[in-house]
């Protein structure tokens, strides 16, 4: 069931009015949304609806058009004043604040699985080295993967990969965690260990903006879902009044399509 | 002709200092060009496509000229502009250069060939600068990068033996002082001959160690 994470107030994402053009295709038309401090916010919405752009600009992969993003209120990819954009260095760093998990996992190939976890948080948030191994040791343990902690990469499934790629954005201690599609790239049997694994993270008050075809985990784990069409969102709202009475047409005929 | 052999054995102390030189060069030169060979395929992998094809024109003009060419450029060219080196620096130099141009190409063809997803998963966890190329970009190419870098290391000491013609006493200089010296043209080329090849298998040793190095993570 949707948990009910504590009355807080305190918003650690606040994005608004995101556009975004590739050439003459607008992808993002004005979206605003916020995500409050533990609370998991789940972006359906069919392929080209611009849900994984949205994504990608809330961390400035994609340097939106217009519009301004809000990390726990200190705006990202634009100094203060919002007309200067930031350093490459500036950018790296408000970046590190962010964890990102990809829909193909995108692990690095040449490092352990431990290696993957311990990688940025010794060389980009400069931390003790001793201290972050035994964290990554103890996060691989939470995601039941201590046994595989010196294997490379390519042996692992992928199931167990996007559960290191999820371990790995939890080792930089993130105060926001993106989820592009973590499931889409998954051997359908090797979907729920992974969102198992993404469960367990929201019920731990991690605050969470998922974008994701699993409507099982959207309707169960998310506190709020918000459905992405043409480069908008047309309905948000609760998981249960979502997925029970859409409000509009166009959510309506979302879920006769998503939900069987 | 066994006579020969004697005579090259009498004086393999000259065979010797040669290989060290041949040596010295080779390993000086080649980890030049490899550190140059990077920086520039960082330049010919920028976005700025002023910068690419400039600096790409500058390789391929490089890897055009013969290298006995650029040795005499270097060797007897620059002295008029007032850089003058020994035979040594300016073999060297000649080499380090020409080779630059090789790895940059080498280089950059593996560095794009290879997934761009895990440098922006990089990216993405704040890493940015000399950072993502030391830490994320260049272990990737490197690995990937084994077979080829060993046959350009073959090339670098094969490469060597033209600076006999500036007069650097390296193993081909070395073989040929004696066959003149003493008439021994067969046995003295021959014994070089085995020396580099030898030379080469260490090199294919290495490349070995790297494939499997390498192996291990694919």
């Amino acid at each position: 069931m949707a948990k009910k994470p504590a009355e807080t107030s305190e918003t650690v994402l606040d994005i608004r009015g995101l556009t975004k053009s590739f050439g003459s295709n607008l992808v993002l038309d004005g979206v605003s949304l916020t995500v409050a401090k533990g609370r998991t916010v789940c972006v359906l919405g069919p392929s080209g609806s611009g849900k994984s752009t949205l994504l990608r600009c809330v961390n400035w992969l994609e340097k939106p058009d217009q519009g301004a993003v809000y990390l726990s209120g200190r705006r990202i990819g634009m100094r203060e004043g919002g007309s200067i954009p930031m350093s490459s260095s500036e950018l790296a760093r408000e970046r590190a604040r962010i964890g990102m998990v990809f829909q193909h996992f995108n692990l690095w190939p040449h490092l352990t699985v431990i290696q993957n976890l311990a990688e940025a948080p010794i060389h980009v948030q400069k931390r003790n080295r001793d201290e972050v191994m035994a964290e990554a040791a103890a996060l691989l343990d939470r995601v039941g993967l201590a046994a595989k902690k010196d294997d490379f990469p390519s042996r692992l499934s992928g199931g167990q990969k996007q559960r290191v790629g999820i371990a790995r954005a939890l080792a930089m201690k993130p105060e926001l965690l993106l989820f592009d599609e973590p499931t889409s790239a998954l051997d359908p049997e090797l979907v729920g260990e992974v969102v198992a694994v993404m469960k367990t993270l929201a019920e731990s008050g991690s605050t969470m903006l998922v974008v994701t075809h699993e409507m099982g985990f959207a309707r169960e784990t998310a506190d709020e879902v918000v459905l992405m069409d043409g480069g908008r969102i047309v309905e948000s709202g609760e998981p249960s009044a979502f997925f029970k009475k859409p409000k509009t047409e166009r959510a309506r005929q979302f879920l006769q399509r998503y939900v069987s | 002709m066994m006579h020969g052999f004697d005579v090259v054995w009498e004086h393999s102390d000259r065979l010797l200092w040669g290989v060290l030189n041949t040596i010295a060069l080779s390993i000086v030169g080649a980890v030049l060009a490899v550190v140059f060979g990077a920086l520039v395929a960082i330049l010919l992998m920028s976005p700025n496509r002023l910068l690419r094809l400039s600096v790409q024109g500058l390789v391929d003009l490089m890897r055009c000229v013969p290298f006995l060419m650029l040795v005499y450029l270097v060797y007897y060219g620059l002295p008029h502009l007032g850089i003058d080196f020994d035979n040594w620096t300016a073999g060297l130099a000649a080499l380090a250069l020409y080779n630059t141009a090789y790895m940059a190409e080498i280089l950059r063809g593996i560095w794009s060939g290879l997934p761009r997803e895990t440098f922006e998963a990089a990216t993405a966890f704040g890493y940015h600068g000399p950072r993502l190329y030391t830490r994320i970009v260049f272990p990737q190419v490197f690995l990937a990068a084994g077979p080829m870098l060993g046959n350009q290391l073959i090339q670098i000491i094969k490469d060597t033996a033209f600076l006999t013609i500036i007069a650097v006493p390296e193993l081909t200089q070395a073989a040929s002082g004696i066959q003149a010296q003493y008439f021994v043209p067969f046995a003295a080329f021959i014994a070089a001959i085995l020396i580099y090849w030898a030379l080469c298998a260490i090199v294919e040793g290495g490349v070995a160690l790297i494939e499997k190095v390498a192996e291990a993570r694919r």
